[in-house]
């Protein structure tokens, strides 16, 4: 029963940042502080749900391969942002500053 | 030595954990498997050495447990930013020294970097790491060296040569 | 319950398709593709607690690996594309 309670709210808080995560990919202005509102989600919105995930498995080796999922995303996500980056560096963007709002997007 | 001993403790845990079945004929196949991999590694000699150099393997959960709460507490900030009404960032492009000395201690700090929502490492040199932060309040955070200097308690306190970058 | 977070998952995955379509580089493009993989990933799990097949799983951590490597791929020949089409850079 607390079990129950304790995944609500895991979930819950996990499909929030898991929206907030979408939402921020929509408004936030260039690439790079996109790629922010893009770390939420991979850490505390997958983190969160698959926390929910392992308090109603009722067989430990379910849990363990939702945990194995969570290790996986931690290990990839932050490589993945991190090429993706430095290509978009290398690749001549400048990242959107205060400054330069009135430019627009480039 | 240690180190295939772990590396067949990771390999067989793995394959124990994946397939789910405990039949007598499954579990020697994997152990055999899982051996030969070891075998094939240690031939081809493509062992990182520099791993021996993370000697205090205990502090690795405290570690961990510290930038979940890191974690949990910069996705708050951030997803405050997201919803506001207009928008209120300040991103800085800026670099910061690494004072970590083996490459694998570098691959941590860089990757604790981007996993904190509000900053993303974008490239790593010799003793620098260049960071994208959200606003000024995440870069002048990690400027305050705290995660750093707990990347480099996780090192061994030996310093034979330095490890070079790349 | 699991309803209500595939449902979360499936409305922050159309808001991904929305910047990939709408993304003004191709970094933009590549980002919300990484960023749905990375909620299918979480779609899959929650779909086989709803199923009730808890086989789902290792779909879902297969996916998790290809996610990655079809990130870096795609990466890979968009630098060697750029490069090719400027060749003084």
């Amino acid at each position: 029963m607390i079990l129950d309670i304790l995944s609500w709210i895991s979930i819950a808080i996990g499909a929030y940042f898991v929206l907030v995560g979408g939402i921020g990919l929509i408004r936030m202005p260039d690439l790079f502080s996109r790629m922010h509102p893009a770390g939420i989600l991979d850490t505390a919105g997958a983190g969160f749900l698959l926390l929910g995930f392992i308090l109603q498995a009722d067989d430990w080796l379910v849990a363990a391969k939702l945990a194995l999922i969570f290790v996986f995303l931690l290990f990839t996500s932050p490589v993945a942002t991190h090429a993706l980056a430095h290509a978009a560096l290398l690749d001549g963007l400048k990242p959107w500053t205060k400054s330069r709002k009135k430019d627009g997007e480039s | 030595m240690l180190h295939a001993v772990g590396l067949f403790a990771v390999l067989y845990g793995t394959w124990i954990v994946l397939s789910g079945h405990f039949t007598p004929f499954l579990l020697i196949a994997g152990a055999i498997c899982a051996a030969l991999t070891v075998a094939i590694t240690l031939r081809m000699e493509i062992f990182d050495h520099q791993r021996a150099r993370l000697v205090p393997l205990w502090r690795l959960p405290f570690y961990l447990l510290w930038l979940a709460w890191q974690i949990i507490l910069w996705s708050l900030i951030v997803s405050r930013k997201v919803l506001a009404p207009t928008i209120d960032i300040d991103p800085v492009l800026e670099r910061i020294p690494s004072g970590q000395r083996s490459d694998i201690a570098k691959v941590i700090y860089a990757n604790s970097i981007t996993l904190t929502p509000g900053t993303v490492s974008t490239d790593v040199s010799n003793g620098e790491i260049e960071v994208h932060a959200l606003t000024r309040a995440a870069m002048e955070d990690l400027k305050t060296d705290d995660m750093n200097r707990r990347v480099s308690a996780l090192e061994s306190k030996q310093t034979d040569k330095p490890g070079e970058a790349q | 319950m699991f309803l209500a977070a595939a449902a979360a998952i499936i409305a922050a995955m159309l808001l991904a398709l929305a910047r990939a379509y709408a993304g003004p580089t191709v970094y933009d493009r590549i980002l919300a593709v990484n960023h749905i993989g990375t909620q299918t990933v979480l779609l899959i799990a929650a779909m086989g607690f709803i199923t009730g097949r808890p086989d789902f799983l290792d779909i879902s951590l297969l996916y998790a690996l290809i996610n990655f490597i079809a990130t870096i791929a795609v990466l890979r020949y968009v630098k060697r594309d750029r490069a090719k089409a400027e060749p003084d850079s």
